[in-house]
């Protein structure tokens, strides 16, 4: 199960003023874990289509695929970097799955995960057969390379270079990976969690209030 | 102010490296934050010099500070003549940060961020996040049904006022000037209506997770039946305005075209895909609300140009008006928000005779009556509420495609990570498709039917 965070006592509050006597309690925050067969519903279809498919690359949907979580109806594939283009172009080519659309990436930064702290996630919507499914790469800070898929789906141009621009997930053979919202000369990925808000404290009648990123946490 | 001339302070602070490369203006020179360079335009000529044998290219940056941009939208176009040969979309001028600050609030407060991400659609912004966060709570079956009633009214209000802001921008950026005053006359009826029911014209933070910040006012159903009543009397103007009429007509088919499988590559939703016949909505595919419930059709076009798009939004405002009166009359009283405690925010906001404020019963209830609801009150309104760990993806149908929206919880009262597919970003990928090969003056035409609105596109 990938470990988000490491909480102690009752509040988060780390600056002390934790009067409640639960300071020692210390909470590991867990993702939902792995899901085994049977999926249920179109999700086991899913995954034996792409299976019979993957055969025909020489891989295997259990090669290509690390893991598959089921949360709120939905679907996520953990699928191996290696295999990813092979993997899309699947799901865009193959009758019986058929997303023609891809809703774009989106990056997330875990800074507890170590070795695979910033996770790319894709979006699929099969008009055809009505279906959304999610497929979920990860890679590490220190190498943050994943494929990109917009030689698969060219719809993904602008949102990799969104993920790149905000979490510094290189997409490799992306025909122009730059940045899209911040300046180009910009510093740093604004949306990794070590990256600061910023802000400064106000001042209301007499009392300080710090900026957003520095007031205290109930988490 | 010492008494010296511009030259002689200029010449006093770039000193020694004054004239560096026979440029009389380009210097450097040091200052304790370091070593700062003034760059000149002057390097030009020789950067842009066309390779042997080449004609020169003529590069024109189209904004980002033009009237018809849609706000601070830059189009970078190399023109050939009139024709564009290449264009190319700059954005990012909007960006505010703002999902990186949900990162910072709570659950609820989220809400009053999201709302100004895409300013024409504030109210498709706010459901789409709720919607998404309601999915990981697991309480999408237990929103009251008032509640979802007077998501649908608000989002279909919405829905209509963005439409005619498009009409309305869309057909002046063409010269059809009656168009802009007519649409605006009409969608101010349209945001009286919105003030009346969340207190403002936009920026509304009035859909919540577990339902809605606010029950219609009193006589508000008759106020809005009554619009409702008057609308399509008004729009009538536009079809007899603009739908045959030559002028237009010629300025906008076989404008901006993009044909089916265009729009499948380049991810392209709402009324844009719909012009090129595909009657996917996602209130018809993936209902949300009790949509289902709902007698609507989806209106297409075959054209898939910048025509068809135009009459693809004229039918939709009056499908909405059909959503709208069909919600009135399904609204039974009953209460507006979620009856789990955990997650309703505390109180519904009273109407004093100085605008909206407090509720003065409630806050009788938790200072003077009961010390648990105080202390309810204090956890929610300071803390907020947790979310269970997990990630999620929701989409609504917004008045300019299908809106997406991922979030991630670590269990936490905060968002860990909120991302929007907007789908201003994704279409205006398209541009270039659209555009190339076209005149100049058809790009205005190509990039107002995508409709793009640059807070949701920058974020």
């Amino acid at each position: 199960m990938p470990l988000v965070d490491v909480r102690s006592g009752m509040f988060g509050g780390s600056s002390g003023g934790d009067t409640s006597g639960y300071g020692g309690i210390v909470r590991r925050i867990e993702m939902p874990s792995s899901a085994q067969r049977p999926f249920g519903g179109w999700f086991d279809e899913i995954a034996d289509e792409l299976d019979l498919a993957l055969h025909d690359d020489s891989i295997s949907f259990d090669i290509a695929v690390e893991a598959v979580v089921l949360q709120a109806d939905e679907i996520t594939f953990h699928v191996r970097p290696d295999h990813l283009l092979a993997f899309v172009a699947r799901l865009r080519d193959e009758p019986a799955l058929r997303f023609e659309i891809c809703t774009g990436v989106s990056g997330v930064h875990y800074p507890h995960m170590t070795g695979r702290e910033l996770h790319a996630v894709w979006h699929f919507l099969s008009i055809t057969h009505n279906r959304r499914i999610r497929v979920e790469v990860s890679a590490s800070e220190a190498h943050p390379h994943v494929p990109s898929i917009v030689s698969v789906y060219p719809a993904d141009d602008w949102h990799e270079r969104e993920a790149f621009d905000m979490f510094g997930i290189v997409f490799d053979a992306h025909p122009g990976l730059t940045r899209i919202l911040m300046p180009d000369d910009w510093p740093g990925h604004p949306q990794r969690k070590d990256y600061p808000l910023g802000g400064i404290p106000v001042e209301y009648k007499g009392a300080t209030i710090p900026p957003p990123d520095q007031r205290r946490s109930y988490a | 102010m010492p008494d010296v001339t511009y030259e002689e302070s200029y010449a006093e602070i770039i000193g020694e490296g004054a004239g560096a490369e026979g440029d009389p203006y380009a210097g450097a020179y040091d200052t304790t934050d370091g070593r700062v360079y003034t760059v000149t335009g002057a390097d030009w000529d020789t950067v842009l010099a066309p390779p042997e044998g080449e004609k020169e290219r003529i590069v024109v940056n189209m904004g980002p500070q033009h009237p018809s941009t849609h706000g601070v939208l830059r189009l970078i176009l190399e023109l050939d003549g009139e024709t564009v040969t290449e264009a190319r979309c700059s954005i990012g001028y909007l960006h505010t940060g703002i999902e990186k600050n949900l990162e910072y609030r709570t659950w609820t407060q989220a809400v009053t961020y999201v709302t100004r991400m895409d300013y024409l659609a504030p109210i498709a912004n706010e459901a789409g996040y709720v919607h998404a966060v309601e999915k990981l709570l697991g309480i999408t079956g237990d929103i009251p049904d008032r509640a979802q009633l007077v998501r649908i009214i608000t989002l279909e209000l919405n829905r209509i006022q963005s439409h005619l802001v498009c009409l309305a921008t869309g057909g002046f950026e063409m010269g059809a000037l009656t168009a802009m005053t007519n649409g605006f006359r009409d969608r101010e009826l349209v945001l009286d209506l919105l003030e009346m029911i969340t207190g403002l014209r936009m920026n509304h933070a009035f859909i919540r997770p577990g339902g809605v910040a606010q029950d219609i006012p009193e006589g508000g159903v008759e106020k809005i039946r009554e619009v409702m009543r008057i609308l399509p009397k008004q729009l009538d103007g536009v079809p007899q305005l603009l739908v045959d009429n030559g002028v237009w007509k010629d300025r906008t088919s076989g404008i901006g075209y993009l044909d089916l499988s265009g729009c499948m590559a380049l991810g392209i939703t709402g009324p844009v895909l719909r012009a090129a016949g595909l009657p996917y909505d996602v209130r018809k595919a993936q209902p949300y609300f009790g949509y289902e419930r709902f007698d609507f059709d989806v209106p297409t076009a075959d054209t898939c140009d910048v025509y068809g798009r135009f009459l693809v939004r004229l039918e939709e405002i009056n499908q909405s008006i059909r959503i709208v009166e069909q919600a009135l009359d399904m609204l039974e009283p009953g209460p507006v928000m979620v009856a789990d405690k955990k997650i309703a925010w505390p109180a519904q906001l009273s109407i004093g005779g100085d605008g909206m404020g407090n509720s003065l019963e409630h806050i009788r209830h938790i200072m003077g009556e009961s010390m648990e609801a105080l202390i309810h009150h204090f956890k929610l309104v300071t803390e907020g509420f947790a979310v269970p760990a997990g990630q999620v993806y929701s989409t609504i149908e917004a008045p300019r495609g299908e809106l997406g929206v991922h979030i991630v919880s670590d269990g936490g009262t905060r968002p860990y990570r909120v991302h929007f597919r907007d789908p201003s970003f994704n279409n205006l990928q398209a541009t270039a498709a659209m555009c190339e090969g076209g005149q100049v003056a058809d790009v205005i035409g190509a990039v107002a039917s995508i409709d793009p609105v640059m807070g949701g596109v920058d974020r």
